[in-house]
Protein backbone atom coordinates (compact mmCIF):
# COMPACT_ATOMS: atom_id res chain seq x y z
CA UNK A 1 0.00 0.00 0.00
CA UNK A 2 2.86 2.19 1.26
CA UNK A 3 4.36 1.77 -2.33
CA UNK A 4 1.51 2.67 -4.16
CA UNK A 5 1.08 5.38 -2.17
CA UNK A 6 4.84 6.78 -3.15
CA UNK A 7 4.58 6.13 -6.51
CA UNK A 8 1.12 8.44 -6.52
CA UNK A 9 3.06 10.58 -5.14
CA UNK A 10 5.96 10.98 -7.39
CA UNK A 11 3.34 10.56 -10.18
CA UNK A 12 1.91 13.83 -8.74
CA UNK A 13 4.20 16.33 -7.87
CA UNK A 14 5.61 15.34 -11.73
CA UNK A 15 1.92 16.50 -12.64
CA UNK A 16 2.41 19.53 -10.74
CA UNK A 17 5.38 20.59 -12.45
CA UNK A 18 4.58 20.35 -15.70
CA UNK A 19 1.09 22.46 -15.04
CA UNK A 20 3.20 24.99 -13.16
CA UNK A 21 6.28 25.19 -15.61
CA UNK A 22 4.39 23.82 -18.88
CA UNK A 23 7.72 22.68 -20.41
CA UNK A 24 7.03 19.83 -21.82
CA UNK A 25 3.39 18.95 -23.04
CA UNK A 26 2.90 22.19 -25.06
CA UNK A 27 6.18 21.08 -26.92
CA UNK A 28 5.10 17.82 -27.67
CA UNK A 29 1.48 18.65 -29.06
CA UNK A 30 3.33 21.29 -31.19
CA UNK A 31 5.78 18.93 -32.82
CA UNK A 32 3.45 16.31 -33.42
CA UNK A 33 0.83 18.17 -35.23
CA UNK A 34 3.55 19.90 -36.98
CA UNK A 35 5.35 16.69 -37.71
CA UNK A 36 2.16 15.49 -39.07
CA UNK A 37 1.25 18.21 -41.23
CA UNK A 38 4.64 18.02 -42.89
CA UNK A 39 4.19 14.70 -43.90
CA UNK A 40 0.99 15.54 -45.05
CA UNK A 41 2.62 17.64 -47.82
CA UNK A 42 5.30 15.16 -48.13
CA UNK A 43 3.57 12.32 -49.03
CA UNK A 44 2.51 12.04 -52.68
CA UNK A 45 -1.28 12.78 -53.38
CA UNK A 46 -2.67 9.13 -53.59
CA UNK A 47 -0.18 7.27 -51.29
CA UNK A 48 -1.95 4.48 -49.82
CA UNK A 49 -2.81 4.35 -46.30
CA UNK A 50 -0.26 1.99 -45.28
CA UNK A 51 2.37 4.43 -45.64
CA UNK A 52 0.44 7.37 -43.90
CA UNK A 53 0.27 4.48 -40.67
CA UNK A 54 3.60 4.43 -40.68
CA UNK A 55 4.06 7.96 -40.71
CA UNK A 56 1.81 8.19 -37.72
CA UNK A 57 3.97 5.75 -35.81
CA UNK A 58 6.98 7.88 -36.53
CA UNK A 59 5.56 10.86 -35.56
CA UNK A 60 4.46 9.01 -32.01
CA UNK A 61 7.87 7.82 -31.37
CA UNK A 62 9.66 10.91 -31.92
CA UNK A 63 7.44 13.36 -29.43
CA UNK A 64 7.86 10.64 -27.07
CA UNK A 65 11.18 11.24 -27.48
CA UNK A 66 11.07 14.32 -27.20
CA UNK A 67 8.81 14.45 -23.67
CA UNK A 68 11.34 11.19 -22.35
CA UNK A 69 14.56 13.77 -23.36
CA UNK A 70 12.61 16.26 -20.35
CA UNK A 71 11.20 13.35 -18.34
CA UNK A 72 14.44 13.67 -15.61
CA UNK A 73 15.02 17.59 -16.05
CA UNK A 74 13.53 18.58 -12.86
CA UNK A 75 15.69 16.18 -11.25
CA UNK A 76 18.53 16.75 -12.57
CA UNK A 77 18.37 20.90 -12.20
CA UNK A 78 18.53 20.95 -8.53
CA UNK A 79 20.00 16.96 -7.69
CA UNK A 80 16.64 16.02 -6.64
CA UNK A 81 17.28 12.94 -7.24
CA UNK A 82 19.53 12.00 -4.75
CA UNK A 83 17.34 13.23 -2.62
CA UNK A 84 14.48 10.83 -4.12
CA UNK A 85 17.31 8.03 -4.20
CA UNK A 86 18.10 8.66 0.14
CA UNK A 87 14.64 8.21 1.07
CA UNK A 88 13.58 5.11 2.06
CA UNK A 89 11.58 4.23 -0.61
CA UNK A 90 11.62 1.14 -2.66
CA UNK A 91 13.69 2.87 -5.69
CA UNK A 92 11.59 1.11 -8.57
CA UNK A 93 8.48 3.69 -6.96
CA UNK A 94 10.63 6.62 -8.47
CA UNK A 95 10.94 4.93 -11.65
CA UNK A 96 7.14 3.96 -11.63
CA UNK A 97 6.16 7.13 -10.56
CA UNK A 98 7.59 8.67 -13.55
CA UNK A 99 6.94 6.31 -16.23
CA UNK A 100 3.23 6.98 -14.69
CA UNK A 101 3.15 10.62 -15.45
CA UNK A 102 5.34 10.36 -18.77
CA UNK A 103 2.27 7.55 -19.71
CA UNK A 104 -0.63 11.02 -18.71
CA UNK A 105 1.78 13.65 -21.01
CA UNK A 106 1.97 11.20 -23.92
CA UNK A 107 -2.12 10.09 -24.04
CA UNK A 108 -2.59 13.60 -23.63
CA UNK A 109 -0.82 13.96 -26.49
CA UNK A 110 -2.21 11.23 -28.66
CA UNK A 111 -5.95 13.34 -27.51
CA UNK A 112 -4.53 15.82 -30.11
CA UNK A 113 -2.39 13.78 -32.49
CA UNK A 114 -5.00 11.11 -33.58
CA UNK A 115 -7.69 13.10 -34.45
CA UNK A 116 -5.10 15.14 -35.91
CA UNK A 117 -4.03 12.50 -38.38
CA UNK A 118 -7.73 11.66 -38.96
CA UNK A 119 -8.16 14.84 -40.49
CA UNK A 120 -4.99 15.00 -42.79
CA UNK A 121 -5.09 11.58 -43.90
CA UNK A 122 -7.33 8.71 -42.89
CA UNK A 123 -10.00 7.70 -40.20
CA UNK A 124 -8.01 6.19 -36.83
CA UNK A 125 -10.02 2.89 -35.87
CA UNK A 126 -10.14 0.82 -32.84
CA UNK A 127 -7.02 -1.23 -33.90
CA UNK A 128 -5.20 1.94 -33.84
CA UNK A 129 -6.20 3.37 -31.07
CA UNK A 130 -5.39 0.00 -29.06
CA UNK A 131 -2.04 -0.45 -31.01
CA UNK A 132 -1.72 3.08 -29.30
CA UNK A 133 -2.71 2.46 -25.97
CA UNK A 134 -0.75 -0.77 -25.40
CA UNK A 135 2.73 0.83 -27.61
CA UNK A 136 2.75 4.15 -24.60
CA UNK A 137 3.46 1.67 -22.20
CA UNK A 138 6.46 -0.04 -23.47
CA UNK A 139 7.39 3.51 -24.58
CA UNK A 140 6.82 4.78 -21.81
CA UNK A 141 8.45 2.10 -19.27
CA UNK A 142 11.57 1.91 -20.98
CA UNK A 143 12.42 5.35 -22.11
CA UNK A 144 12.17 6.04 -18.53
CA UNK A 145 14.91 4.01 -17.81
CA UNK A 146 16.85 5.20 -20.58
CA UNK A 147 15.59 8.51 -20.12
CA UNK A 148 17.34 8.18 -15.98
CA UNK A 149 20.29 6.43 -17.56
CA UNK A 150 20.97 9.14 -20.30
CA UNK A 151 20.20 11.96 -17.75
CA UNK A 152 23.66 11.14 -16.23
CA UNK A 153 25.54 11.41 -19.49
CA UNK A 154 27.01 14.59 -20.58
CA UNK A 155 25.88 13.93 -23.96
CA UNK A 156 22.29 12.57 -23.18
CA UNK A 157 20.69 14.78 -26.24
CA UNK A 158 22.53 11.83 -28.30
CA UNK A 159 22.52 9.21 -25.77
CA UNK A 160 19.12 8.86 -25.16
CA UNK A 161 17.68 8.52 -29.08
CA UNK A 162 20.80 5.55 -29.56
CA UNK A 163 19.23 3.80 -26.49
CA UNK A 164 15.50 4.16 -26.96
CA UNK A 165 15.09 4.32 -30.97
CA UNK A 166 16.58 0.21 -31.42
CA UNK A 167 14.18 -0.79 -28.24
CA UNK A 168 11.25 0.90 -29.71
CA UNK A 169 11.34 -1.04 -33.01
CA UNK A 170 9.30 -3.57 -32.04
CA UNK A 171 7.00 -1.30 -30.74
CA UNK A 172 6.52 0.07 -34.32
CA UNK A 173 6.30 -3.36 -35.30
CA UNK A 174 3.76 -4.29 -33.30
CA UNK A 175 1.71 -0.70 -33.71
CA UNK A 176 2.01 -0.62 -37.77
CA UNK A 177 1.11 -4.02 -37.84
CA UNK A 178 -1.60 -3.87 -35.24
CA UNK A 179 -3.14 -0.94 -37.45
CA UNK A 180 -2.78 -2.21 -41.19
CA UNK A 181 -3.08 -6.28 -40.56
CA UNK A 182 -6.20 -7.89 -41.01
CA UNK A 183 -5.31 -10.09 -37.71
CA UNK A 184 -4.36 -7.20 -35.10
CA UNK A 185 -5.10 -9.27 -32.48
CA UNK A 186 -1.80 -10.92 -33.00
CA UNK A 187 0.11 -7.99 -33.13
CA UNK A 188 -1.63 -6.56 -30.09
CA UNK A 189 -0.62 -9.58 -27.98
CA UNK A 190 2.84 -8.80 -29.17
CA UNK A 191 2.73 -5.27 -28.13
CA UNK A 192 1.00 -6.65 -24.61
CA UNK A 193 4.25 -9.17 -24.46
CA UNK A 194 6.66 -6.33 -24.76
CA UNK A 195 4.91 -4.05 -22.61
CA UNK A 196 4.95 -6.63 -19.64
CA UNK A 197 8.30 -8.17 -20.69
CA UNK A 198 10.16 -5.08 -20.31
CA UNK A 199 7.95 -3.38 -17.52
CA UNK A 200 9.59 -6.11 -15.41
CA UNK A 201 13.03 -5.73 -16.56
CA UNK A 202 12.40 -1.93 -16.35
CA UNK A 203 11.42 -2.29 -12.42
CA UNK A 204 14.08 -4.77 -11.74
CA UNK A 205 16.42 -3.12 -12.90
CA UNK A 206 15.95 0.92 -11.86
CA UNK A 207 17.89 -0.11 -8.57
CA UNK A 208 21.00 -0.08 -10.57
CA UNK A 209 20.37 2.70 -12.51
CA UNK A 210 20.43 5.40 -10.37
CA UNK A 211 23.13 3.37 -8.27
CA UNK A 212 26.34 3.92 -8.96
CA UNK B 1 27.87 4.00 13.79
CA UNK B 2 30.72 4.76 10.81
CA UNK B 3 33.55 2.51 10.46
CA UNK B 4 36.02 3.09 7.53
CA UNK B 5 39.21 1.22 7.12
CA UNK B 6 41.19 2.36 4.20
CA UNK B 7 37.95 3.94 2.35
CA UNK B 8 39.33 5.10 -0.78
CA UNK B 9 37.25 6.32 -4.23
CA UNK B 10 38.89 6.50 -7.90
CA UNK B 11 37.06 8.03 -10.82
CA UNK B 12 39.42 6.48 -13.20
CA UNK B 13 43.02 7.14 -13.01
CA UNK B 14 42.02 10.40 -10.76
CA UNK B 15 41.73 9.48 -6.66
CA UNK B 16 38.81 11.67 -5.47
CA UNK B 17 39.89 10.46 -2.01
CA UNK B 18 42.91 9.05 -0.64
CA UNK B 19 42.73 5.57 1.86
CA UNK B 20 41.35 6.80 5.25
CA UNK B 21 40.47 5.03 8.21
CA UNK B 22 36.95 6.76 10.05
CA UNK B 23 35.13 5.79 13.33
CA UNK B 24 32.35 7.66 14.25
CA UNK B 25 30.82 6.22 17.84
CA UNK B 26 26.84 6.67 18.16
CA UNK B 27 26.22 10.23 19.12
CA UNK B 28 29.38 11.45 18.49
CA UNK B 29 30.23 14.60 16.64
CA UNK B 30 32.89 13.95 14.09
CA UNK B 31 34.06 17.48 12.11
CA UNK B 32 35.92 17.02 8.74
CA UNK B 33 38.34 19.47 7.26
CA UNK B 34 40.51 19.49 4.41
CA UNK B 35 41.42 22.09 1.65
CA UNK B 36 39.61 22.02 -1.15
CA UNK B 37 39.57 18.38 -3.51
CA UNK B 38 41.11 16.63 -0.85
CA UNK B 39 37.67 14.43 -0.69
CA UNK B 40 35.16 15.93 1.79
CA UNK B 41 32.26 15.71 -0.44
CA UNK B 42 33.33 12.17 -1.61
CA UNK B 43 33.60 10.98 2.05
CA UNK B 44 30.19 12.16 3.10
CA UNK B 45 28.91 11.12 0.10
CA UNK B 46 30.36 7.99 0.49
CA UNK B 47 28.63 7.16 3.77
CA UNK B 48 25.07 8.39 2.49
CA UNK B 49 25.43 6.20 0.18
CA UNK B 50 25.23 8.58 -2.84
CA UNK B 51 28.25 6.67 -3.78
CA UNK B 52 30.13 3.41 -3.98
CA UNK B 53 33.70 2.63 -2.50
CA UNK B 54 36.38 1.63 -4.89
CA UNK B 55 38.82 0.44 -2.09
CA UNK B 56 38.76 -0.31 1.57
CA UNK B 57 35.95 -1.23 3.83
CA UNK B 58 32.54 1.21 5.03
CA UNK B 59 30.34 0.02 7.57
CA UNK B 60 27.80 2.86 8.31
CA UNK B 61 24.65 1.43 10.68
CA UNK B 62 21.94 3.24 10.16
CA UNK B 63 18.96 2.46 7.68
CA UNK B 64 17.99 4.68 4.22
CA UNK B 65 15.64 6.80 6.15
CA UNK B 66 17.04 7.29 9.53
CA UNK B 67 20.23 9.40 7.61
CA UNK B 68 19.69 12.57 6.78
CA UNK B 69 21.94 14.42 3.75
CA UNK B 70 22.90 17.96 3.33
CA UNK B 71 25.43 18.65 0.36
CA UNK B 72 26.28 21.05 -1.97
CA UNK B 73 23.13 20.89 -3.94
CA UNK B 74 19.55 21.38 -1.93
CA UNK B 75 18.03 18.74 -3.50
CA UNK B 76 14.53 20.28 -3.97
CA UNK B 77 12.30 20.81 -7.12
CA UNK B 78 12.71 24.55 -7.93
CA UNK B 79 8.95 24.95 -9.53
CA UNK B 80 7.62 23.17 -6.47
CA UNK B 81 7.34 25.94 -3.21
CA UNK B 82 8.81 25.34 0.20
CA UNK B 83 5.44 23.19 1.33
CA UNK B 84 5.01 20.96 -1.73
CA UNK B 85 8.83 20.00 -1.32
CA UNK B 86 8.66 19.40 2.35
CA UNK B 87 5.29 17.22 1.92
CA UNK B 88 6.54 15.25 -0.92
CA UNK B 89 9.99 14.20 1.38
CA UNK B 90 7.49 13.77 4.64
CA UNK B 91 5.27 11.73 2.47
CA UNK B 92 8.35 9.02 0.98
CA UNK B 93 9.87 9.30 4.63
CA UNK B 94 6.76 8.42 6.41
CA UNK B 95 7.11 11.38 8.44
CA UNK B 96 4.26 11.01 11.28
CA UNK B 97 2.34 14.46 11.99
CA UNK B 98 3.78 15.59 8.62
CA UNK B 99 1.88 19.13 8.06
CA UNK B 100 2.73 20.18 11.58
CA UNK B 101 6.55 18.70 11.33
CA UNK B 102 6.94 20.75 7.76
CA UNK B 103 5.13 24.11 9.57
CA UNK B 104 7.65 23.65 12.71
CA UNK B 105 10.85 23.14 10.44
CA UNK B 106 9.61 26.04 8.37
CA UNK B 107 8.72 28.23 11.00
CA UNK B 108 12.20 26.98 12.70
CA UNK B 109 14.29 27.94 9.60
CA UNK B 110 12.46 31.80 9.00
CA UNK B 111 10.55 30.08 5.52
CA UNK B 112 7.16 30.33 7.04
CA UNK B 113 6.55 33.69 5.32
CA UNK B 114 8.04 32.36 2.06
CA UNK B 115 6.25 28.90 2.36
CA UNK B 116 4.34 28.74 -0.79
CA UNK B 117 7.05 30.64 -3.08
CA UNK B 118 9.00 28.30 -5.67
CA UNK B 119 11.79 27.04 -4.30
CA UNK B 120 13.56 28.55 -7.94
CA UNK B 121 13.10 31.67 -6.63
CA UNK B 122 14.26 31.42 -2.84
CA UNK B 123 17.61 33.16 -2.74
CA UNK B 124 21.13 30.78 -2.23
CA UNK B 125 20.48 31.12 1.25
CA UNK B 126 17.10 30.05 1.61
CA UNK B 127 17.91 27.29 -0.23
CA UNK B 128 20.40 26.10 2.39
CA UNK B 129 17.53 26.43 5.08
CA UNK B 130 14.75 24.99 2.80
CA UNK B 131 17.77 21.86 2.44
CA UNK B 132 17.98 22.13 6.10
CA UNK B 133 14.94 21.61 6.49
CA UNK B 134 14.59 18.83 4.20
CA UNK B 135 17.97 17.05 6.03
CA UNK B 136 15.69 17.45 9.80
CA UNK B 137 12.10 16.63 8.35
CA UNK B 138 12.56 12.88 9.44
CA UNK B 139 14.35 12.99 12.39
CA UNK B 140 17.26 11.68 11.58
CA UNK B 141 19.24 9.36 14.02
CA UNK B 142 22.19 10.37 11.88
CA UNK B 143 23.42 13.55 10.37
CA UNK B 144 25.69 14.05 7.29
CA UNK B 145 26.29 17.64 6.73
CA UNK B 146 28.62 19.10 4.15
CA UNK B 147 30.11 22.40 4.37
CA UNK B 148 26.57 23.48 6.01
CA UNK B 149 27.47 27.13 7.10
CA UNK B 150 27.87 27.72 3.44
CA UNK B 151 25.51 30.42 2.02
CA UNK B 152 23.46 31.04 5.32
CA UNK B 153 23.54 34.70 6.55
CA UNK B 154 25.21 35.32 10.37
CA UNK B 155 21.30 34.71 11.46
CA UNK B 156 21.06 31.43 9.92
CA UNK B 157 23.95 29.99 11.07
CA UNK B 158 23.40 30.94 14.44
CA UNK B 159 20.12 28.69 13.81
CA UNK B 160 21.81 26.43 12.80
CA UNK B 161 24.43 26.59 15.83
CA UNK B 162 22.02 26.73 18.22
CA UNK B 163 20.72 23.23 16.25
CA UNK B 164 23.60 21.51 16.51
CA UNK B 165 24.10 22.06 19.93
CA UNK B 166 20.42 20.38 20.97
CA UNK B 167 21.45 17.25 18.74
CA UNK B 168 24.95 17.01 19.66
CA UNK B 169 25.23 13.97 21.63
CA UNK B 170 21.75 12.52 20.90
CA UNK B 171 22.22 12.40 16.82
CA UNK B 172 25.69 11.39 15.49
CA UNK B 173 27.09 14.13 13.39
CA UNK B 174 29.61 13.66 10.54
CA UNK B 175 30.15 17.42 9.45
CA UNK B 176 32.59 18.81 6.67
CA UNK B 177 33.80 22.48 7.10
CA UNK B 178 36.29 24.76 6.75
CA UNK B 179 35.61 26.83 9.79
CA UNK B 180 35.79 23.75 12.76
CA UNK B 181 36.07 26.58 15.43
CA UNK B 182 33.19 27.18 15.04
CA UNK B 183 32.04 23.68 15.91
CA UNK B 184 34.65 22.88 17.92
CA UNK B 185 33.01 22.95 21.37
CA UNK B 186 30.25 20.37 20.25
CA UNK B 187 33.15 17.77 18.19
CA UNK B 188 34.14 14.50 19.75
CA UNK B 189 36.65 14.22 16.81
CA UNK B 190 37.92 14.86 13.96
CA UNK B 191 39.31 14.04 10.71
CA UNK B 192 41.76 15.90 8.44
CA UNK B 193 42.53 15.02 4.99
CA UNK B 194 45.09 15.95 3.09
Amino acid sequence: MSYAADVVALARKDLRLELRARDTLPAMALFVVSTLVVFHFALPAGADELAAQGLLWVALVFTALLGLARAWAPERESGALEGLVLAPCDRSAIWLGKALSVLVFLTAIEVVALPAFAQFFSPVGWETVAGVALANIGICTVGTLLAAMAAASRTRELVLPLLFLPLAIPLVVGGVGASVSEEPGRFLAFLGLYDALFAILCWASFEYVVSE
Amino acid sequence: MIAARALEKRYGAKRALRPVDLDVERGGFVVVTGANGSGKTTLLRLVAGLAAPTGGELEVDAERGGLGFLGHEPLVYRDLTAVENLDLYGRLYRVPERRERVGMLLERFGLWEARNDRAGSYSRGMLQRLALCRTLLHDPELLVLDEPFTALDSAGAELLDRLLEEVAGTRTILLSTHDPTRVAPLATGGLALA
